[in-house]
C-alpha cells in the first residue's frame, strides 16, 4: 500500500466520521466546528489529486469565509435558551432508512459502470496549478467570471436589504 | 473508489434533514461532495485525453470554482435570510414555518 493511498484513506475516514459526527451533535457550534474538519479533509483530497488552485481556494472560501460566516451569525442568534424540542423519533429512523436506500441505489448503479476500470491521477498532471487555470479561466471562461461577479454583487445587495432592519 | 466514498458524504448529508441552522451545513456539505467528485472526473478525463488534448479536463475544475462562487452568494443571502426570521419569530426551528400565511 503506497503512501498516496494510506493518505487517501485516513482522509476519506476522517471526512466521513467527522461528517458523521457533525449531523448527530445537538449543538450547533459543534456542528459547525465538525463541518471545518470535513472540508479540511476534502481540501486533503484535492491536494492528493495536484489541484492545488481549488485546494487553497476551498481552503479559503470555505474554510475562512463561510465558516466564520454560521458561526458569527450562530453568536448573533442566541441559541441557548432554545433547546431544540425532541423529535419523534421515527421521523429521524424514517430519515436515516430513506438516506441508506438512496446511498444504495446510487452504489449499485456505479458499481456496474466502466468507472471502475478508470483510475483518478494522483500527484502528477499540472492541469490544476494556477496559471494553467487562469489561462483557461480568461480565455474561454471570461463572460461566466463576469456574470458570477454581477451575481455577487445583486447578492450582497440582497443580503443588505434582507437584513436590514425596517 | 473516491467516487464512492465521497457519494457517501453527499448522502449522508441529505438524510440529516433536522431543525435548525444545520440545514444550511447539509447543503453546503451536499456542494463540497459535488465539487470533489467533478475534480476526481476532470482528473481522470485528464488522464485519458493526455495525448490529444493537453489542457482535457481542466472544464470540471472551473466548474466547480465556479460552484464555490454560486456557493458564497448562497450562503450570504441564506444566512441574512435566518437572521431576519430569528428577528420575526425568535426560533430558527422550521416547524414554526410550515405554513406562509401570516
Amino acid at each position: 500500500m503506497s503512501i498516496t493511498q494510506i493518505l487517501f484513506w485516513v482522509l476519506t475516514a476522517m471526512a466521513i466520521g467527522s461528517s458523521l459526527m457533525m449531523i448527530t451533535r445537538k449543538n450547533p457550534v459543534y456542528s459547525v466546528l465538525w463541518l471545518i474538519m470535513t472540508f479540511f479533509a476534502i481540501s486533503g483530497h484535492y491536494l492528493l489529486m495536484n489541484a492545488q488552485f481549488l485546494f487553497i481556494v476551498n481552503l479559503i472560501v470555505y474554510t475562512g469565509a463561510i465558516m466564520v460566516l454560521f458561526l458569527y451569525v450562530l453568536m448573533l442568534i442566541d441559541l441557548r435558551h432554545d433547546t431544540e424540542p425532541r423529535k419523534n423519533k421515527w421521523l429521524k429512523f424514517a430519515g436515516a432508512v430513506a438516506g441508506g436506500c438512496l446511498l444504495l441505489v446510487i452504489v449499485a448503479a456505479l458499481k456496474d459502470s466502466d468507472i471502475k476500470s478508470n483510475v483518478v491521477q494522483t500527484g502528477e498532471g499540472d492541469i490544476g496549478l494556477i496559471a494553467n487555470l487562469g489561462k483557461a479561466l480568461f480565455n474561454e471562461y471570461v463572460v461566466p467570471f463576469e456574470i458570477s461577479s454581477i451575481l455577487f454583487l445583486s447578492a450582497m445587495v440582497g443580503a443588505v436589504v434582507i437584513g436590514k432592519k425596517e | 473508489m473516491l467516487s464512492m466514498a465521497l457519494f457517501t458524504i453527499g448522502i449522508v448529508g441529505v438524510l440529516t434533514r433536522r431543525n435548525a441552522i444545520i440545514i444550511f451545513m447539509c447543503i453546503e456539505l451536499m456542494l463540497n461532495a459535488v465539487n470533489l467528485l467533478l475534480v476526481a472526473f476532470s482528473k481522470m478525463h485528464h488522464l485519458q485525453l493526455l495525448s490529444t488534448n493537453a489542457a482535457a479536463g481542466s472544464e470540471g475544475q472551473l466548474f466547480v470554482f465556479f460552484i464555490m462562487v454560486v456557493a458564497a452568494a448562497e450562503v450570504a443571502v441564506g444566512l441574512a435570510i435566518i437572521v431576519m426570521m430569528y428577528r420575526n419569530i425568535h426560533s430558527v426551528d422550521i416547524n414554526f414555518l410550515n405554513r406562509l400565511k401570516n
